[in-house]
């Protein structure tokens, strides 16, 4: 077997506490404790292995990155290293001081969330009183120390209606990139689907007002948009297939291939406490797993598009067929993706039950 | 909306922001453009044109340069060079 080629980017899942509680989150349901998570130094080594195996970009993620106290110390590491660094927050823990020091530190990037256009909308999705005045106050700050933004609109049926609004608020805010993302289903969100996976015409008119903004904003604003795929005749390329770019470090060290790769039950998952980071990329057991073709079934196997999608999502196939090792539903192609449109259509068009919200140890069984 | 859309035109002094890196990757033998959630991988002619972006030259300075350089017809070079710098200031990359 020929060696893989280097990921291009470490998702670094500092933590996994955070003050917002977003039912739409995709961190798995068994959220790992603080006691749990990487030191400091391991941090370090980390981004100094990733360097050295030939990552170019770091997202500190989490959770809720900016928990940590040594998020200063660790974005110095990787901009000492040479790593491209990307800080994902929902900014609720940003005040001017700490920017200024991340700054200094090397941060190269700030992308914030917002759940709504408004804060009585978003704070009730994100279940944070306060959170998206916050988040507005900190954009800017972002952009007074120089830094540049990205917000993250994450959509789904309870707020929607407000697309425009959050375009308009991305530009007002001088953001110079716009992701417009649907809900994925992994983790959480995957428990409160029914509450949040639109209807096709609500996809529809979303992707219609995505297409109207891209060609006005043209220069101002670039928009990255990410669908929902149950709507989908082509699965997507999940993570741009399994162990080919991206490698995600959960908090407590696991090494992953994606963030909701942990669903899977009957995969290992190594440590970057037992296990050198590029020999688990090259060579472990989860990574090799679906990496490549050679464990693709059919439709996949014979498919002209194997290389294009990759199969889609493991964790789909895993979550809606019941084995990571199918043709994602998504696909068309797919025997289980007429059950899934139907699936996707009557949940779009019940009333939408209560949120459950993201809580550590709120894991009872759905 | 008080923001505007760049326009690059022949007086135009194009330069990399700074969080836009520009470097040769030992690991992929290549030069990459590290953006905001993003790599770029720049070919032969997109690398000749910003690495002659340095925040003095002209657009027209370029074409100048890069013409000779190539031995190419000057207002065809003046073109392609404005169509990819226009092209990298709408997706953020370059400013001027």
């Amino acid at each position: 077997m020929t060696r893989p080629a280097a990921a291009m980017a470490l998702l670094a899942e500092l933590t996994h506490r955070c003050p917002l509680q977003c039912p739409y989150c995709s961190n798995p349901l068994e959220l790992e404790r603080a006691a749990a998570e990487l030191d400091t130094a391991t941090w370090c080594r980390v981004f100094s292995e990733a360097a050295e195996m030939g990552v170019l970009q770091v997202h500190f993620s989490g959770g809720e990155p900016t928990a940590r106290k040594d998020l200063r110390e660790l974005v110095r590491h990787a901009a000492d290293v040479g790593l491209y660094s990307n800080l994902i927050t929902s900014a609720v823990l940003l005040d001017r001081d700490r920017i200024a020091a991340l700054a200094a530190a090397g941060l190269n990037h700030v992308q914030i969330s917002i759940q709504d256009s408004e804060a009585p909308g978003a704070d009730r999705i994100g279940g944070y009183a306060g959170g998206h005045d916050k988040k507005l106050a900190v954009a800017r700050l972002v952009r007074e120390a120089g830094l540049p933004l990205t917000l993250n609109a994450v959509v789904h049926r309870q707020n929607l209606q407000n697309l425009e609004a959050m375009i308009a608020l991305a530009v007002e805010l001088d953001a110079r990139r716009l992701e417009v993302a649907h809900v994925q289903y992994y983790g959480w969100a995957l428990a409160n689907r029914a509450s949040m996976l639109p209807t096709r015409d609500q996809l529809e008119q979303a992707t219609k007002v995505v297409q109207a903004a891209r060609e006005r904003l043209k220069g101002i604003l670039t928009i990255d948009y990410v669908v929902p795929d149950y709507y989908a005749h082509k699965p997507k390329a999940c993570m741009g297939g399994w162990g080919r770019q991206f490698l995600n470090v959960s908090p407590s060290g696991k090494v992953l291939p994606c963030h909701a790769a942990e669903s899977i039950k009957d995969l290992r998952f190594d440590s970057v406490t037992e296990r050198p980071l590029r020999d688990i990329w090259e060579n472990s057991e989860a990574f090799r797993r679906f990496r490549g073709t050679d464990w693709m079934p059919e439709p996949c196997r014979s498919c002209d598009q194997r290389e294009l999608d990759w199969g889609g999502c493991r964790c789909q196939a895993l979550a809606l067929a019941g084995n990571a090792a199918l043709t994602d539903p998504a696909c068309g192609l797919s025997p289980h993706h007429a059950d899934l449109l139907a699936l996707a259509e009557r949940e779009s068009a019940s009333p939408p039950p209560a949120f459950r919200y993201r809580r550590i140890g709120a894991t009872a069984a759905v | 909306m008080n923001k505007s859309r760049l326009t690059i035109t022949d007086a135009s002094v194009p330069r990399l922001p700074p969080h836009i890196k520009l470097r040769f990757d030992d690991t992929r033998q290549q030069w990459i453009i590290l953006a905001p959630e993003r790599v770029l991988m720049p070919d032969e002619i997109a690398l000749a044109i910003l690495q002659l972006c340095d925040g003095v030259a002209t657009v027209g300075a370029i074409a100048d340069d890069l013409a000779a350089k190539f031995d190419a017809p000057r207002d065809l070079v003046g073109q392609d060079v404005t169509n990819m710098l226009q092209d990298l200031a709408d997706k953020g990359v370059v400013n001027a």
